[in-house]
């Protein structure tokens, strides 16, 4: 199958490894990526800020550069999200915005929806000989109600062992612009699930969005836990032959 | 709103100090844990929730869209049975109407049962600049009142609080204000609720005017009703002989049929409990049972305001359950004071910008206490779709103006993403000077984030430069 990659902004630019290892996996799965060039972002930061009219153009922008794809990846719950959720509601009534996010979005899908709902597969044949905790986002599990498909993959990945993490469905606290906006209450929540995490014994802290893998790792980082923090798409992407780093 | 919040800082920096405060913290958890867990439990007990919660928000909203007639048959079918209405505008009109209404019974004391309204409008202040003296007589509330303290929870007012503060509360306070705690007072619940009951026993034989809320008013029959657990709110209801009860316009439901959904939703939201243990209705007045006078203030302030606003009126829909409170992350590690208003949590956040506005500093920081992480909406007991009306609320925050150094950041981004060259170009400049960039920044907006946490390291090379350069070598 032929998948157009949405990497998003973030992606892109801080954590080029997550859409490297998505390209990866898809093409040692027999498919095809495609990165059309045009995408930049899709505008979620704008539109959680409360700045509509730029959220819009961004939107526009996305759409157009994904009219002719039958599927697009994006690595990134919240972004998923974004666009299935958010985007009809940026365009007025009626719209030409509204009528093609409306096209568009059912066709934007997180990784594990891809995988597993799509490809039907569960065993991606990976190889990750580590003790793994999984995060569910707040966006991954509450807007696109990924459930255990996340779980169910990891599980499939030979040599791992996936631990339970503490009160997993909390709010890590990152939200964005929130970080910035209320650092103390952002950081507070942030120790909180940093302290659940390494409490797990994990080696690896796995969820579906790098926004807040880079606000838990970070936390993680600066406790001096020694637990890293990496995307699904670079677990499921490891084989013995190469492995993650 | 009640004077008692006026000046208050912006929610950032009132959470500042909440969240350094290990006490209060602990108490939260504690609490909010506590409760979380006992409705996720009663909550799976109903067959069909979720069409149960699809139904309350469907009479609500049908309500609120014509809530102009079923606000008339309320007051014909009160008036009918007896009752006077009266309509209050704002906050100094019900101020006004009540301290008339208490002053024409000669009394100079009131009691009160819990009622969020009349905290909304500053009431116990007003009555007290004209001579009144309000006693509150829900537990919680008697624990804030006693500590010269503000409310910090819908349900639970005294939430921040553990055992062994509102022991020594009632020990230091009660003598002054009616009969005294015993000498012996311990911190076991049963003991302070003990003290609490001898000290408002004395209180409901005496006082002769009352003062309550409603947590609904059914318009075809002008029945009022009051849930609540101790049962203290009764003795209010029943004992005095004039009642006034200060109502928000939008606690109507239509039909006395439609208070059965609402019966179920709100006692298991709320407490956690299957049915509340004490739910007391009024229609009118009843010669020889009850008050012999009663008295329903319609308040507005400011809510006709929200139900012209198409995204916003959903919050008109709440009924005050408290649920979204208890699953808040953010509410969890603050507690009610940051929000500087009488609604705290993720339904103040949404709710207090909109009946006061969102021109004042705390106002404006409101709508952005929230991470989106959407608890809130997955718990309320009517649908509301907090974080929509959150992002709404930002949006009217930034059209009137939003802060300068944010709007240079987001107009900068929104250059960059125009155009993916642009988009580009930064990426590979951000890259270049990636040696530059300390683990900690000493200045600018990123400062807080490296006091906590480590910034992530720049990659040498962003995806799009990677794609290009496999394209090239696999010459595609
Ligand atoms: S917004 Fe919903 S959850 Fe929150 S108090 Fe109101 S009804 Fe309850």
């Amino acid at each position: 199958m032929r998948i157009a990659l949405f990497i998003t902004c973030v992606n892109d630019t801080l954590f080029p490894r997550t859409g490297q290892a998505v390209v990866r996996l898809l093409e040692r799965l027999g498919h095809e990526a495609v990165f059309p060039t045009e995408q930049t972002c899709c505008g979620q930061m704008h539109f959680n800020t409360g700045y509509r009219r730029d959220a819009q153009k961004l939107a526009v922008r996305f759409v157009r550069t994904f009219a002719d794809h039958d599927v697009v990846l994006a690595p990134s719950g919240s972004c998923a999200a974004m666009i299935r959720d958010n985007y009809a509601r940026l365009g007025r009534t009626g719209s030409r915005l509204e009528r093609a996010a409306a096209e568009v979005a059912p066709r934007v899908l997180d990784l594990s929806e891809l995988l597993v709902d799509v490809l039907g597969v569960t065993d991606v044949g990976a190889y990750f000989p580590h003790r793994v905790a999984y995060h569910p986002t707040c966006h991954g599990m509450r807007l696109l109600g990924l459930g255990d498909r996340p779980t169910r993959l990891l599980r499939a990945v030979r040599g791992l062992e996936l631990v339970e993490l503490a009160d997993a469905e909390e709010c890590c606290g990152f939200g964005g612009t929130f970080a910035v906006k209320n650092p103390d209450v952002s950081a507070a929540m942030g120790w909180d699930k940093a302290r659940n995490v390494a409490a797990t014994g994990a080696e690896v802290l796995c969820a579906v969005d790098n926004s807040c893998l880079m606000h838990i790792g970070g936390t993680l980082r600066r406790q001096r836990s020694g637990v890293r923090v990496m995307h699904l798409a670079e677990i499921l992407a490891s084989t013995e032959k190469e492995p993650a780093r | 709103m009640s004077g008692t919040f006026l000046g208050m800082p912006a929610f950032p920096t009132a959470a500042e100090s909440a969240v350094a405060d290990p006490q209060l913290r602990h108490n939260l958890r504690k609490a909010t844990r506590t409760i979380r867990r006992t409705r996720r439990t009663v909550v799976g007990e109903v067959d069909d929730w979720a069409g149960l919660r699809a139904a309350g928000a469907a009479i609500k909203d049908r309500t609120l869209r014509h809530l102009d007639r079923h606000l008339e048959r309320l007051e014909e079918a009160v008036t009918a049975a007896g009752g006077h209405v009266h309509w209050a505008a704002d906050a100094d009109e019900a101020n006004a109407i009540v301290t008339g209404l208490v002053r024409a019974t000669g009394e100079s004391e009131v009691v009160k049962v819990k009622s969020m309204a009349t905290q909304e409008i500053g009431l116990n202040e007003a009555l007290a600049a004209a001579g009144i003296t309000a006693y509150e007589t829900d537990l919680a509330e008697l624990i804030v009142q006693l500590g010269e303290d503000r409310p910090s929870h819908i349900l639970v007012p005294a939430i921040h609080r553990n055992r062994a503060e509102i022991r020594e509360i009632f020990l230091r306070t009660m003598a002054d204000w009616g009969v005294p705690a015993p000498d012996d007072l311990t911190d076991d619940p049963r003991a302070l609720a003990e003290a609490a009951r001898r000290h408002l026993r004395d209180r409901f034989l005496t006082t002769r005017v009352a003062v309550s809320g409603a947590n609904f008013a059914v318009a075809e029959t002008g029945t009022l009703v009051v849930l609540e657990s101790e049962g203290n709110g009764r003795m209010c209801l029943t004992l005095p002989e004039t009642l006034i009860s200060v109502v928000g316009i939008e606690k109507l439901v239509p039909t006395w049929q439609d208070l059965e959904v609402f019966l179920r939703l709100l006692p298991r939201s709320s407490t956690g409990e299957r049915m509340n243990p004490y739910t007391s209705m009024w229609t009118g007045v009843a010669p020889g049972d009850g008050p012999r006078e009663f008295h329903l203030v319609l308040l507005d302030n400011g809510r006709t305001d929200v139900l012209a606003d198409e995204v916003g009126r959903q919050a008109l829909r709440c009924i005050r359950c408290s649920a979204c409170l208890n699953v808040c992350p953010v509410y969890e590690r603050t507690g009610g004071h940051a929000y500087g208003s009488v609604y705290p949590g993720p339904i103040g956040a949404i709710l207090t910008p909109q009946l006061r506005g969102t021109a004042s500093e705390v106002d404006a920081s409101l709508p952005y206490a929230s991470s989106l992480c959407g608890a809130c909406f997955e718990v309320c007991p009517v649908a509301i779709d907090i974080p929509e009306v959150l992002v709404h609320l930002r949006e009217r925050v930034v059209e009137q103006g939003g802060r300068p150094g944010e709007r240079a950041v987001m107009a900068a981004a929104s250059w960059a993403f125009g155009d993916e060259r642009r988009l580009g170009w930064a990426q590979r400049t951000a890259g270049g000077a990636r040696s530059l960039v300390p683990r900690r920044l000493p200045l600018g907006p990123a400062v807080a984030w490296t006091d906590t946490r480590d910034l992530p390291e720049i990659p040498p090379e962003p995806f799009r430069d990677w794609w290009a350069r496999r394209e090239k070598e696999d010459g595609r």
